[in-house]
C-alpha cells in the first residue's frame, strides 16, 4: 500500500516538473519580456529598465533564466513581486492563501452536500417537474459569469437593501476588544456573498455528476436485490446506490479544484475577499509578473496534488481497487 | 426547447447599425426609443449588447474551431501511434491540465501591449484543446483493433488515411457536444477576460467589458450593466441546452 | 402440510416497443404447500423470472402486474400490501435468491454486512447481536471459516461461495417461502449439486416452501416434489415429479425430454424443437406451442385449449387430452 503511495507520488512529482518548465515556456512565449509593459505604465528613467532587467534577470540567455528559475521552484522561491518590491513572491502568497482556503472550503462545501442531495433527488424523480426545473435553474445560475453575479447580488443585497456588506473579510470598524462570536458573525456575513456567488455558478456541475451517476447505478440488479430483502427505501438509495456513486464523485472533485480557483480570481476581486484570486487580479492591473506566475504555480500544485488524493480516495471507497 | 434557443440566438447574427456616442446625455433607463436604456456615454445600449454578442460568438466559435482542430489532431496521433508517442503527448497534456485555463490565458494575455483580437482568438484556440484530445484518443483506442480499422491497414492505407476516413467518423459525435459545450465555456471566458481588461478591447464592444464599465454605475443605473450580462447567461445557456440535446440525441439513456 | 403460497391468474403487461401492450406473463397459476419444493421449468423467455419478481412485486417499471390476478401468502393479499408492511414480506416473508450472485451483490458492501443489514431490517436484533446472527447464517450456508470472511467482499470469492452468501441474505429474514431464481447456471457442475443439496437441507431444517426455478428439466430431477412447467407466459404443464418424468402429458415437456442426453439409453441423436421461443409481442394465437408442437391438430391453431386437470394438483393446457378433439 505505501509502495503505492509512493509510486503515485512520484508520477506527481513528474507532472509537476512538466508543469514548470510548461510554465516557463508560456511565459517565454509571450511577445515582449515581462517587463516591457511597465516602461508604458510608470515612468521610469532610461537607466532604470536596464537596472530591473538585471534584477529579475530577464537579460541572461534562456538556458540561464530556466535554470534559475527551475532551480528557485524546487527551493519554493518563486522570485520577487515587482509592484510590492521588495516582498517575496512566496511570502504574498501566503499571506492571502488562508482566505481563499475560506471560501473555498466553504463553496466546497455547500456544493457538494447541496449538489449532491439535490442530484439524488433528481434521479430518483427522473422525469419529474422537480428533476427538470431544477435541472434548468442551476443551468441557468452556471450560465452566469461570477463577476457579473457578484456585482448583481452586491448592488441589490448590500447596497440599495442593506442586508449584508459589500466588500472584504471583515469589518474594519470593529473594536478590537470584540469577543469571538461578534467576530465570527461578523465573518458570517461577509463570507455569505461571495460564497454564494460562487456556489451559485457551480453547482450545476456536481448535480449533473450526481444525477448521472445515480441514474446509471439504480438500474443495476444488486439494487432491485437490495430491495427484494426489505432493506427500507432511504437505506436502499443512499447506502446501497448512492455509495456506489462515489468514485465519479470522486472524479468531479478533482475536476473542481480549477473552477474554484478560476472562479474566486472574478468573485474575490468583485467583493473585495484579501485571497489569492485578488492577488492574482491585482497583479493582472500592475503587470506583476513574478505574483502571477507564482500564484499559476501554486495552483496547478494544489491540482496535481488534489489528483493523488483523489486516486487515495479511491482506494478507500472501492475495494475492487485497493492494491492487495 | 429548440425554438427558445433559436430565439436567443438569432437577433446576434442579424446586422446592426453601429451606435454612436454621445457623451452629455450620460445613461438613460429603459424608453421606448432605447428598449435597453443608454449607457454612460448615451449610447443605444441594445445596439452595443447585439454587436457585442456578434463579437464574442465569433470569438468563441473561431476559438473552438481551433481547439477542435488541434485536439483532434493530437488525439487521433496519440491514439493511433501508441508506444512512446502516445506516453509522451499524454504527460504533456495531463501536466496542461492540471493550469487551469485562466491562468495558462492570463499569463499569456499580460504582456501584450494592446491584444489584437486575432491574438486573442489564437490565444484562446490553444488553449482549450487539451481535454479534446483526450476524448478522440479515448475514442480511436476504442475502436483500434475493429476490424474495419484492421482491413483499412491490411490493405495499405498509410496511418493518415486510416485515421481520417475511418476512426474520426465514429469520433464526430460526442466532438460535436463536447464543440458545442465549449462554445459556451469560451464565452464566458472571454467575458470574463475582458472583464478583467485582458480580452476584448474598447471600444470594440464586448459583453464582459461593458459590464467592467458599468462597474461605478451599478447602483444609479443598474441596467447598463444588469442588459449584457443577461445577455451572456441567455446565450450561454442556450447553447448548453443545445449541446444537451446533441447529448441525448447521441446517447438516449442520459436523459 | 398446508397452503403456504397461492397464486392465481397472475398476468404481467409491458408497454410494447412499436406501441401497444405486451403480455410476459399471462395467466399464471401456481400452489406451493409448505415444506415442499415446486419446480418451475421453462426456457429463457418464458416468464419464470419475471413471476418470481411479481411475487415480491418488484416487476420492474415500465411493466405492471394486471389488477385481475391474485397473490395470497397464507390469507395475506400481497397485492394490496403498501409501505412497510410490503417492506416486511419482502425478505421476512418470502426471499429471493437470484441468478447471478456477481451482479446481485453490491460490490463495495461485505458479504457479512450485507447479511447483518437484512437481520435488522427483518428482525428486532441490533449491534452485536446482529453481527452474531449474521456469522451463524453465514456457518448454516456452508461458508467455510465464516467470521473470517464476514469481511470479504464479493469480487474476493469464488462463484460458489458468493452464491451461497446470496442464499445467506435471502435465509436472514427467516422467511417461510425462498424463490430460487436459476441458483446454479453461473456455476460448475460440482458446485451445483452441492448448492442444490444446501437449498434442500434448509428447506427440510427451517420448513420452509422452496420455488425452484430452472431450465434445466435433468437438474429438478430429484429435488422436486412438484413440477410447472411454462411456455410462453403460460403454465402448460403442472405433475408430481415422477408422473412427470415417467409419462409427460404435454408436448412440450415431451419434447424438452427429447432433447436432454441421457446417460441410460444410447440415443443417436438429441431431437431439438424445431422453431425458436416466440417473443412476448407476437405470442402465436390460440396454443401457444402450436407453430412448433410435433403433435399439433387442426383446431390447435384456431382455438385456445383449455387447463385439463389431469388428477389432483396436475393438468395440462392441450387439446390432445380432451376427449373427442381429435
Amino acid at each position: 500500500m505505501i509502495r503505492w503511495i509512493l509510486g503515485r507520488l512520484l508520477q506527481a512529482a513528474a507532472t509537476l516538473v512538466v508543469v514548470i518548465l510548461l510554465l516557463f515556456v508560456l511565459m517565454r512565449l509571450a511577445p515582449g519580456d515581462p517587463l516591457s509593459r511597465l516602461v508604458g505604465d510608470r515612468d521610469l528613467a532610461p537607466g532604470e529598465l536596464e537596472l530591473l532587467r538585471a534584477r529579475y534577470g530577464v537579460d541572461q540567455p534562456v538556458l540561464a533564466q530556466l535554470r534559475s528559475f527551475v532551480a528557485g521552484a524546487v527551493r519554493g522561491d518563486l522570485g520577487v513581486s515587482i509592484e510590492h518590491h521588495p516582498d517575496r513572491v512566496t511570502s504574498l502568497l501566503a499571506s492571502r492563501l488562508p482566505a481563499t482556503l475560506l471560501l473555498g472550503g466553504v463553496v466546497l462545501l455547500l456544493n457538494f452536500t447541496l449538489g449532491i442531495w439535490l442530484g439524488v433527488g433528481q434521479a430518483v424523480r427522473r422525469g419529474s417537474r422537480f428533476d427538470r426545473w431544477t435541472g434548468r435553474l442551476a443551468l441557468t445560475a452556471y450560465a452566469m459569469p461570477g463577476f457579473w453575479l457578484g456585482l448583481v447580488l452586491v448592488a441589490f443585497v448590500s447596497l440599495r437593501w442593506q442586508l449584508l456588506p459589500a466588500a472584504q473579510m471583515t469589518d474594519p470598524m470593529l473594536p478590537p476588544d470584540a469577543d469571538w462570536g461578534t467576530r465570527l458573525v461578523d465573518l458570517l456575513r461577509h463570507l455569505a456573498l461571495p460564497a454564494l456567488t460562487l456556489s451559485l455558478t457551480s453547482i450545476a456541475l456536481t448535480m449533473r455528476h450526481q444525477r448521472a451517476a445515480m441514474l446509471a447505478v439504480f438500474r443495476l440488479d444488486y439494487v432491485t436485490a437490495a430491495r427484494a430483502r426489505g432493506l427500507p427505501e432511504q437505506q436502499v438509495r443512499w447506502g446501497h446506490a448512492w455509495r456506489n456513486t462515489l468514485v465519479p464523485m470522486l472524479t468531479l472533485l478533482g475536476l473542481w479544484l480549477p473552477i474554484l480557483v478560476s472562479g474566486s480570481v472574478f468573485v474575490e476581486s468583485v467583493f473585495n475577499w484579501p485571497g489569492l484570486g485578488s492577488l492574482a487580479a491585482q497583479a493582472i492591473a500592475s503587470r506583476d509578473y513574478p505574483v502571477l506566475l507564482g500564484t499559476a504555480m501554486l495552483v496547478s500544485g494544489a491540482v496535481v496534488l488534489a489528483g493523488v488524493l483523489a486516486d487515495l480516495g479511491y482506494a478507500l471507497v472501492d475495494p475492487r481497487v485497493r492494491p492487495s | 426547447m429548440v425554438l427558445v434557443l433559436l430565439a436567443a440566438l438569432a437577433p446576434f447574427v442579424l446586422p446592426d447599425p453601429a451606435a454612436i456616442p454621445d457623451a452629455v446625455a450620460g445613461a438613460t433607463p429603459p424608453s421606448a426609443s432605447h428598449p435597453m436604456g443608454t449607457d454612460q456615454l448615451n449610447r443605444d445600449l441594445l445596439s452595443r449588447v447585439v454587436n457585442g454578442g456578434r463579437i464574442s460568438l465569433s470569438v468563441a466559435a473561431l476559438a473552438v474551431l481551433l481547439s477542435l482542430t488541434l485536439g483532434t489532431l493530437v488525439g487521433l496521433v496519440a491514439g493511433y501511434a501508441g508506444g512512446w508517442v502516445d506516453a509522451i503527448l499524454m504527460r504533456g497534456v495531463d501536466a496542461a491540465l492540471a493550469i487551469p485555463r485562466l491562468f495558462v490565458l492570463l499569463l499569456l494575455l499580460v504582456v501584450w501591449e494592446r491584444i489584437p483580437l486575432g491574438a486573442l482568438i489564437v490565444v484562446l484556440g490553444t488553449t482549450g484543446w487539451f481535454a479534446t484530445s483526450r476524448l478522440v484518443r479515448g475514442e480511436v483506442l476504442r475502436l483500434r483493433h475493429e476490424p474495419f480499422v484492421l482491413a483499412s491497414e491490411a490493405l495499405g492505407a498509410p496511418g493518415w488515411r486510416t485515421m481520417t476516413r475511418h476512426l474520426l467518423p465514429n469520433a464526430a459525435g460526442p466532438l460535436l457536444v463536447a464543440a458545442t459545450l465549449g462554445v459556451g465555456d469560451v464565452i464566458l471566458l472571454e467575458a470574463g477576460l475582458s472583464f478583467l481588461g485582458l480580452g476584448v478591447q474598447p471600444p470594440t464592444p464586448s459583453w464582459g467589458g461593458m459590464v467592467l464599465e458599468a462597474r461605478p454605475l451599478i447602483v444609479t443605473a443598474p441596467w447598463v450593466a444588469l442588459f449584457p450580462g443577461a445577455a451572456i447567461v441567455a446565450t450561454v445557456l442556450a447553447v448548453n441546452l443545445l449541446g444537451d440535446a446533441l447529448q441525448a440525441a447521441l446517447d438516449p439513456r442520459s436523459a | 402440510m398446508s397452503e403456504l403460497l397461492e397464486v392465481q391468474d397472475l398476468r404481467i403487461r409491458f408497454p410494447a416497443p412499436g406501441g401497444g401492450i405486451s403480455v410476459p406473463v399471462d395467466g399464471v397459476s401456481l400452489r406451493l404447500a409448505r415444506g415442499e419444493t415446486l419446480a418451475l421449468v421453462g426456457e429463457s423467455g418464458s416468464g419464470k423470472s419475471l413471476t418470481a419478481l411479481a411475487l415480491l412485486r418488484l416487476v420492474p417499471p415500465p411493466g405492471w402486474i394486471d389488477p385481475t390476478s391474485r397473490i395470497v401468502l397464507e390469507g395475506l393479499n400481497l397485492l394490496e400490501l403498501q409501505g412497510e408492511a410490503l417492506r416486511a414480506v419482502r425478505g421476512g416473508r418470502i426471499g429471493l435468491v437470484f441468478q447471478d450472485a456477481m451482479t446481485s451483490l453490491n460490490p463495495v458492501i461485505s458479504i457479512g454486512e450485507q447479511v447483518r443489514e437484512t437481520v435488522v431490517a427483518h428482525r428486532s436484533l441490533r449491534g452485536k447481536e446482529a453481527r452474531e446472527r449474521a456469522v451463524a447464517l453465514l456457518d448454516e450456508v456452508g461458508i467455510p471459516g465464516a467470521r473470517g470472511r464476514y469481511r470479504s467482499f464479493p469480487h474476493e470469492l469464488s462463484g460458489g461461495l458468493r452464491q451461497r452468501a446470496l442464499i445467506a441474505i435471502a435465509l436472514a429474514g427467516e422467511p417461510d417461502v425462498l424463490i430460487a431464481d436459476e441458483p446454479t447456471t453461473a456455476l460448475d457442475v460440482t458446485v451445483q449439486a452441492q448448492i442444490l443439496e444446501l437449498l434442500d437441507a434448509l428447506r427440510t431444517s427451517r420448513g420452509m416452501a422452496v420455488l425452484l426455478i430452472s431450465h434445466d428439466l435433468g437438474l429438478v430431477a430429484g429435488r422436486a416434489d412438484r413440477v410447472a412447467v411454462m411456455y410462453a407466459g403460460q403454465i402448460v404443464e403442472e405433475a408430481s415429479t415422477s408422473r412427470l418424468f415417467r409419462s409427460p402429458s404435454h408436448p412440450y415437456t415431451r419434447a424438452l425430454f427429447g432433447s436432454i442426453p441421457r446417460l441410460e439409453s444410447a440415443v443417436d441423436r438429441l431431437v431439438p424443437i424445431p422453431g425458436a421461443v416466440p417473443l412476448p409481442d407476437a405470442w402465436p394465437p390460440a396454443c401457444r406451442f402450436h407453430p412448433r408442437c410435433p403433435e399439433v391438430l387442426a383446431r390447435c391453431s384456431v382455438e385456445t385449449p383449455p387447463v385439463v386437470p389431469l388428477a389432483p394438483g396436475e393438468s395440462s393446457r392441450c387439446w390432445l387430452l380432451v376427449k373427442g378433439a381429435r
